[in-house]
């Protein structure tokens, strides 16, 4: 039978080497031209617990996790008892010779005589490359490539690693059928959701980047720190996530187009942060990577659970944009975008991802780096009045930005209530005209939000509602429905903040039946569209273990 | 030339008498002193009364959130090496809720000058305990007296040496302003701790109580002898010493950044060939 795509799961403990070759794997796949999604489930530790990497590979473009199973890489044997029941009808089990196992569907290998104790995930790696139908030459490549410099001992137990697996597996006969080959395979990168938000934020002009770590959203700051000196810009790990946000404020103060990220806990300590970016008009992007809380919950898990947190953070009442990628490329536009928006209307933009997201790679089509402009920080101190006044009422509530030490006009931002000229005021009049101000804003920001996206026939049966990281899914869900015939829509949320009820409202009165889909446990948006719309969606899918929303998910609660 | 009207006069909020009155003057006269132009400072400061210091005086400005005026300068430095960045407010702002930032500027030693009003108590909030109320203070919400030992500023920036650390007096006005020129011209972290009285809310720690305590480290004392700065930065009770009390030459941390040397981040174009490159190395 010849397959399209695969699913592969690689399970074991923290400190066995799975995730190196969940990459190199991943990698590979993309390089000979198949389309990935990556899943990465793990405990809160480094070595031991069980993790697992999964990569959902095709030759035709695939866009969802999946949770059955064609391959399992059993490194340990905790993962075939936990996932045993996962396997398709034609899938097998990698696993070492050594757990005993005789189970048909299994591919007994004596890893042992393969490589040399340490090399052992690299001889898993050779076996199921060669499974799947990868050359040993592109793996061979991958790797020297993902290990860079290392000393040539380490280097040739390697590769002799990966060519005894190659051997070993070439000579069974394995009754898996291999994946299509991909000819003339176009130039694809495999990026996470978080190396795209970096790599989008430097597109729009970042020139300072302040956090603390915090799983899932560290590795923005680990991209950005990679990459500051050659781009010019400045990554600090401030000593915690209030001082992250100010820093940044501070900075975006004096022209520095400034961004953070954290998760649901340290933006709990950034929030009356964003309350002074409203009221002081200073440009940041917030980058809030959602996992599951309250407090420090299932700190390496995934959750969507975070977007009344982030829609109503911050005291006071102040304009906002909250833009919630669903997948890697949106991840680059939409941090693009925010930056944009931040610089236009002075004011704090988020972007609201989650761990499924920021740890899934997948193949991109290179992004147009090239054409894209960088957003231009402050206003032009030739053209402003003077004295200068930081707070000029205007009509769009928008006032020429200025920045300190660039012009001889003098810039005062106060986090107290102020006067067109920034001073302290209790001027009670003033402050009505200034809380005017500043909301007038928000009509520009609404009138530019992104309308949802909306998929199949405009009169559906049931049309699915959902936002963020689980658009993949919900796709690939209504599309298998489309395929038995039902009659199923999809309208996806990549804008959840303003939301314009003119944009969906007919698809949502067009419809049978909708359906909302959330990875939290009290349907959110369902809440917020009600709340602007009026619009009851009484049918809610939601997930809140701590695992992405997949296809098998969404048709299993459907049929419930 | 810059004269000390560039800097002008504003009518403030502040009680007649209050000590702020010294050290916004002896602030302008050290500005003037410097010849730098108010575009070129930054003022940033948090909440309470002496961070509206910087609304009386022509400058740059950023009133934050209480506490928080030190990252806020920080992320300002950054993004503008050019602009002499002085943070001023008080004993609660600083060292208080804005702790961790006070030990974490010290550490990185940023290029600002770190001005604190030390009254010993909370004016804003009408006369609480502050980090630096002596044990025994006695106030409406310590009315058994304040439980807890003062926090010495001075000894915790010298324990980690900071790059300038000073103890101000607002009864000896110039010697405060001479002490915020040399902060200004200091290349690092500067913490300046000025003790004054709160005339409404501190009826212990009087003009008169500070006056009979504190001295001028004599001529022949080195800031440069760590040893000599933390038995002197000890010293509270009846004898109190200003001057600079430690100095060192640790590179500020602006140095750090090789992207800083080419001045402000502002303006600078986004190197779109690099970019591209950078992200190639994601085929």
């Amino acid at each position: 039978m010849n397959r399209n795509s695969v699913n592969l799961l690689i399970g074991g403990e923290a400190g066995q080497g799975l995730v190196t070759i969940g990459q190199i794997l991943a990698k590979s796949l993309v390089r000979s031209g198949y389309s990935i999604v990556v899943t990465q489930s793990y405990h809160s530790r480094i070595r031991g617990g069980h993790n697992t990497y999964t990569i959902h590979a095709g030759a035709d473009r695939v866009i969802a996790p999946l949770e059955t199973i064609d391959i399992l890489v059993a490194l340990n044997e905790e993962t075939m008892t936990l996932h045993r029941h996962e396997i398709s009808p034609d899938g097998i089990i990698i696993a070492d010779e050594a757990f005993g196992i005789s189970d048909d569907v299994s591919l007994r290998v004596p890893f042992k005589e393969l490589a040399k104790q340490g090399f052992l995930n690299i001889a898993a790696l050779g076996v199921v490359g060669s499974i799947i139908g990868l050359t040993e030459e592109s793996i061979a490549g991958t790797m020297d490539k993902f290990f860079g410099k290392m000393d040539q001992k380490t280097a040739e137990e390697n590769r002799l690693a990966l060519s005894n697996a190659f051997r070993w597996t070439t000579g069974r006969s394995v009754s898996f059928s291999k994946l299509p080959p991909v000819s003339d395979p176009p130039k694809r990168l495999i990026m996470n959701g978080n190396e795209a938000i970096a790599l989008g934020a430097l597109s729009a002009g970042l020139k300072f980047y302040s956090f603390y770590p915090m799983t899932p959203s560290t590795s923005i700051g680990i991209a950005l720190a990679g990459w500051a000196e050659r781009m010019g810009s400045i990554v600090e790990q401030a000593e915690d996530e209030i001082a992250a946000i100010n820093m940044a404020l501070g900075a975006s103060f004096a022209g520095a187009p400034s961004m953070v990220s954290t998760s649901g806990g340290g933006f709990a300590l950034m929030v009356e942060g964003v309350s002074l970016a409203a009221m002081t008009e200073t440009p940041v992007v917030i980058v809030v990577a959602q996992r599951p809380a309250p407090a420090t919950g299932l700190p390496t898990r995934t959750e969507q659970a975070d977007l009344n947190f982030v829609l109503y953070a911050g005291h006071g009442e102040f304009p906002r944009a909250i833009l919630a990628p669903g997948t890697v490329e949106e991840c680059f536009h939409l941090t693009y975008r925010a930056f944009e928006l931040a610089e236009r209307y002075q004011g704090p933009i988020f972007i609201l991802t989650d761990q499924f997201l920021a740890d899934s790679y997948r193949a991109v089509a290179p992004f147009d780096v090239e054409n894209l402009s960088p957003v231009s920080p402050g206003s032009d101190p030739a053209s402003s009045s003077s004295p200068y006044q930081r707070y000029a009422l205007t009509d769009n509530g928008i006032s020429p930005r200025l920045l300190p030490g660039i012009s001889m006009q003098l810039v005062v931002a106060d986090s107290d209530e102020h006067t067109e000229d920034g001073h302290l005021t209790e001027d009670l009049t003033v402050r009505q005209r200034m809380v005017e101000k500043r909301l007038k804003k928000g009509k520009g920001i609404r009138a530019e939000a992104i309308p949802p996206q909306m998929e199949g026939d405009k009169r559906p049966d049931l049309l699915m509602v959902s936002w963020g990281s689980t658009k993949g899914a919900v796709l690939k869900a209504a599309s298998q429905m489309r395929h038995t015939g039902k009659n199923v829509s999809t309208l996806h949320f990549s804008q959840i903040w303003p939301l314009v009820s003119e944009q969906f409202m007919d698809y949502l009165q067009g419809a049978r039946e909708v359906v909302s889909l959330e990875g939290n446990a009290t349907g959110q948006l369902a809440g917020l569209i009600r709340r602007e719309s009026g619009f009851l969606i009484e049918k809610q899918i939601l997930r809140y273990d701590g695992l992405p929303i997949t296809p098998e998910y969404i048709l299993r609660e459907l049929t419930k | 030339m810059v004269t000390i009207a560039d800097y002008g006069t504003y009518e403030t909020a502040w009680c007649p008498g209050c000590g702020n009155f010294s050290i916004l003057k002896a602030v302008k006269e050290a500005l003037t002193a410097s010849q730098l132009e108010p575009h070129q400072a930054l003022f940033v400061s948090g909440i309470g009364q002496a961070a509206k210091a910087p609304h009386y005086l022509n400058a740059n400005v950023f009133n934050g959130l209480h506490g928080r005026s030190l990252p806020v300068a920080t992320g300002a430095k950054l993004a503008n090496p050019r602009l002499t960045v002085i943070v001023e407010s008080g004993d609660g702002c600083n060292y208080g809720e804005g702790g961790n930032h006070f030990l974490a500027a010290i550490r990185r030693n940023i290029d600002l000058t770190l001005l604190v009003h030390n009254n010993q108590v909370y004016g804003l909030t009408k006369g609480q305990s502050s980090p630096t109320s002596e044990e025994g203070f006695v106030t409406k919400a310590q009315p058994g007296g304040v439980a807890s030992t003062p926090f010495n500023p001075v000894a915790v920036a010298v324990a980690m040496h900071a790059g300038f650390v000073a103890r101000a007096f607002t009864g000896l006005p110039d010697h405060l302003s001479d002490l915020i020129q040399q902060a200004i011209a200091h290349r690092g972290f500067s913490l300046i701790d000025v003790l004054q009285p709160c005339i409404s809310f501190n009826k212990v720690n009087t003009f008169a109580w500070y006056k009979k305590r504190c001295y001028q480290l004599p001529s022949d004392y080195n800031p440069a002898d760590w040893g000599a700065a933390i038995k002197a930065a000890d010293q509270w009770g009846e004898q109190i010493p200003l001057g600079v009390i430690y100095r060192n030459d640790r590179p500020p941390f602006e140095e750090h950044f090789p992207v800083l040397n080419q001045g402000p981040l502002v303006g600078r174009d986004v190197d779109r060939m690099m970019l591209k490159e950078i992200m190639e190395g994601y085929a």
